[in-house]
């Protein structure tokens, strides 16, 4: 009995995945349990199981191409029998992401002619990705007397540096487009409408970024390259929106004295030279021990009510190459500063292998992200919904302070803490900075917390 | 190494050929007493003998069939004709039975045999003996086609068509036996049938040209270069089965093609190789892919009309300017 494979719900949050690369081909024999394919969601790359044994008879959906959740996405059956009905009744293939570089986009046109006669159908991209055929987004654009007429080498060269051919003359015979022609245009670095249809490859990318450079004549709108946006990056843009827009952010900016805590960092780093503790995993288990003791900053707005969390579980903010990902400490406040140090290096590293798991990157009660690497003195940072407040750290700077009525060199740090003002008003969110200036100030207070 | 004729490049092959396996033999009209026709069986009667050098009736039906019943029961006939317009009479032979027989005995018979002679122009044998045949046998699932257009490929690609256990209709070019090359004396060089070769290489166009006209696609690209447009000239040396994709590997790389041959257009092998191109390089054209074929009328037997009616080096330059636009 054949069975339909559909896109799996991976993550709370999916709401639709991108097939990242399949596992199996069709006609792999697979059994229940074995990954068949690698499946990108908003914040990791996931695998997907065989939920049943038998042949992968079709596979619906490309390399690149997304679909949301439920749409069939694989056909698993015995290698005879017949799944046409099967076939029919799944719907048309999704839109595709024009991720491929030139040459294999040649061998997915041979074999997927249906995709793309349903894709001219499908144009309604809600995400930057460009039609695969470029060839039939083209023929839109047509010259006021009739049809385009381009070679084929030039219809793709054009569509991956982004022309318009309906800016350009063609050299050859009838008013022919030709390789040549853009060869030109691409040296003049010919002005491109911008178009939403263009999203060149990379190879492309090259030329297009590299063109300005070379030409003398500097006017009108710069060259782009248009990137199609990978699921993490859409999923940030989702997510802050609902969170700027909506969520009222007031900001509470504070400096902190770091000479004890970076004293305290040093003499760790004696007693474990291989934990390696940094300045970040003692401001964590800060946070966590300020939230203890302010525990109405531990909060979410829930729209009928107000949560109040029981435990510190604390958002670390990491850079991947993909976006921006908070994997979460849990129960911060009862792990010890190497602890905490192991688990960021754990959780950060698979983030970046974008192999967290969902449980491990969301519910967070409060965020930490720190900019401090980069140089930056402070920053505002935006809140994670439905967490109540962020706190933005920035870097460590010697600055001269009055202590004892004397001036004295302190190694000083800016923090900015963003609270979401439904839950966590003015001088709550004062109160709990205090609590933190004081624990940052004098480590000891971890000792007897 | 040696620099000897296409023609007697041919002589040493048989002459190795004969030598190494003893069920290897030799027939046609003249082959034997008379040297052959052309002379490219000199001297083989004498070293063989008579049954291994065998001279025929004016009978290529029968003797073709007489081939292929020896192939039948083991031995390895080389059956010569002395033009490939006197196998048209022996099709029925060479399509009909050495074609199909493997086939239709469900691999019980194998026809390890060769049909070889000289097809396409010559000087001034108007209509009837100036027909290059190859689109009619590389039309036939079971037979494969071979066309050397220098003494080297000559050498090896008969040693390999000899030791092929199919059918290989190899056909030379009358016009070229006096065309000289290098060619080594190894009696194991062989060429791979089915192998193209790039004869030059080059960016701006893919010139795909067979027999006759390789030296003139060459002559052309010269020419071209002059003007900086950089030829790549291929010379697919097996017509089937046919190594497309080095042809359409060169074709991705310069955009454009141009297909020289002195056969006629319509239905030619030019026309094949024209669609697979388009079929599996359609993305990378940057014009329709051309052919420069033999004119579309029985040769002619006035020597100026004759030259009108094959290509030569000016049309094969026409045809690239015309794809590379310039």
């Amino acid at each position: 009995m054949a069975n339909q494979v559909v896109m799996p719900k991976l993550s709370p949050t999916m709401e639709e995945g991108q097939l990242s690369r399949w596992l199996k081909k069709e006609g792999d024999t697979v059994s229940m349990g074995e990954p068949i394919a690698e499946i990108d969601t908003d914040k990791a790359t996931m695998e997907m199981q065989a939920l049943g044994n038998g042949v992968l008879r079709k596979i619906l959906i490309q390399e690149g191409e997304s679909a949301p959740l439920g749409q069939v996405i694989a056909i698993i059956g015995e290698a005879d029998e017949d799944i046409n009905t099967l076939l029919q009744s799944a719907p048309a293939a999704a839109k595709k992401e024009t991720k491929a570089e030139p040459e294999s986009s040649t061998q997915a046109d041979q074999d997927q002619p249906d995709a793309a006669a349903t894709l001219e159908k499908d144009t309604v991209a809600k995400d930057a990705a460009a039609p695969k055929d470029e060839r039939a987004a083209q023929s839109e654009a047509t010259k006021p007397s009739g049809r385009l007429v381009v070679s084929p080498i030039a219809a793709r060269m054009a569509a991956e540096s982004g022309l318009n051919l309906s800016n350009l003359s063609g050299s050859g015979p009838g008013g022919r487009i030709i390789k040549r022609d853009i060869e030109t245009a691409l040296k003049e670095g010919a002005k491109t409408q911008p178009s939403a249809q263009a999203a060149p490859s990379r190879k492309a990318s090259g030329k297009t970024s590299g063109a300005p450079a070379q030409t003398p004549d500097i006017s009108g709108a710069s060259p782009y390259r248009d990137v199609p946006m990978s699921e993490m990056r859409r999923t940030i843009a989702r997510r802050l929106v609902t969170s700027i827009g909506p969520v009222p952010h007031f900001f509470l900016t504070t400096e902190v004295e770091m000479d004890r805590a970076a004293d305290l960092r040093k003499g760790l780093n004696e007693i474990y030279p291989e934990q390696k503790i940094s300045v970040n995993d003692i401001i964590i288990k800060a946070v966590a021990w300020a939230l203890m003791e302010n525990p109405d900053v531990n909060a979410s707005f829930q729209d009928k009510v107000v949560r109040y969390y029981e435990r510190a579980d604390i958002g670390v903010a990491v850079a991947t190459d993909n976006g921006l990902i908070t994997p979460v400490i849990r129960a911060a406040e009862t792990k010890s500063i190497s602890e905490i140090n192991s688990e960021i290096r754990e959780l950060a590293g698979r983030a970046r292998a974008r192999k967290l798991t969902p449980e491990e990157y969301t519910g967070a009660t409060f965020s930490v992200s720190n900019l401090g690497m980069y140089g930056v003195d402070e920053f505002t940072a935006v809140i994670n919904p439905p967490e109540g407040a962020i706190l933005a750290i920035g870097a460590m700077a010697p600055k001269p302070v009055v202590r004892d009525n004397e001036i004295r060199i302190a190694e000083t740090l800016r923090v900015t803490m963003s609270c979401d003002h439904r839950v966590i008003d003015g001088a709550v969110g004062a109160q709990f900075l205090q609590s933190f200036k004081k624990v940052m100030e004098n480590p000891l207070y971890l000792v007897v917390a | 190494m040696p620099v000897i004729t296409m023609r007697d490049a041919l002589n040493q092959a048989l002459r190795e050929e004969l030598q190494r396996d003893e069920k290897v033999f030799l027939m046609g009209e003249e082959v034997a007493a008379y040297q052959g026709a052309y002379k490219v069986t000199r001297g083989l009667l004498e070293e063989f003998g008579d049954k291994r050098v065998i001279d025929t009736p004016i009978t290529e039906l029968g003797f073709a069939g007489l081939g292929v019943g020896a192939a039948m029961v083991g031995l390895r006939p080389i059956v010569e004709f002395m033009t490939f317009n006197f196998s048209i009479l022996a099709t029925d032979q060479i399509i009909n039975s050495a074609a199909k027989m493997l086939y239709m005995s469900g691999g019980q018979f194998k026809i390890p045999m060769v049909f070889r002679g000289p097809g396409g122009s010559a000087f001034q044998v108007s209509s009837q003996h100036s027909q290059a045949l190859e689109s009619w046998f590389a039309y036939f699932p079971g037979l494969k086609v071979v066309m050397p257009s220098t003494p080297a490929d000559a050498k090896g690609l008969l040693k390999s068509s000899i030791r092929d256990d199919d059918p290989v209709v190899f056909i030379e070019q009358e016009r070229m036996y006096g065309m000289k090359g290098e060619v080594s004396d190894d009696p194991e060089l062989l060429i791979p049938l089915g192998k193209a070769d790039i004869k030059r290489e080059g960016t701006d166009a893919t010139i795909v040209a067979r027999s006759l006209m390789v030296p003139l696609a060459l002559k052309a690209a010269e020419e071209l270069d002059a003007d900086g447009i950089s030829c790549e000239v291929i010379d697919p040396r097996t017509i089937r089965p046919l190594d497309i994709d080095t042809i359409v590997e060169s074709v991705k790389k310069t955009n454009r093609a141009v297909i020289a041959e002195e056969s006629h257009p319509f239905c030619g092998v030019g026309a094949e190789i024209s669609a697979e191109i388009t079929e599996q390089a359609f993305d990378y054209l940057d014009a329709p892919v051309k052919r420069v074929s033999g004119a579309d009328v029985p040769m002619p037997y006035a020597k100026n009309l004759e030259n009108l009616a094959i290509p030569g080096v000016a049309q094969i330059v026409a045809a690239v300017r015309e794809v590379a636009y310039l």
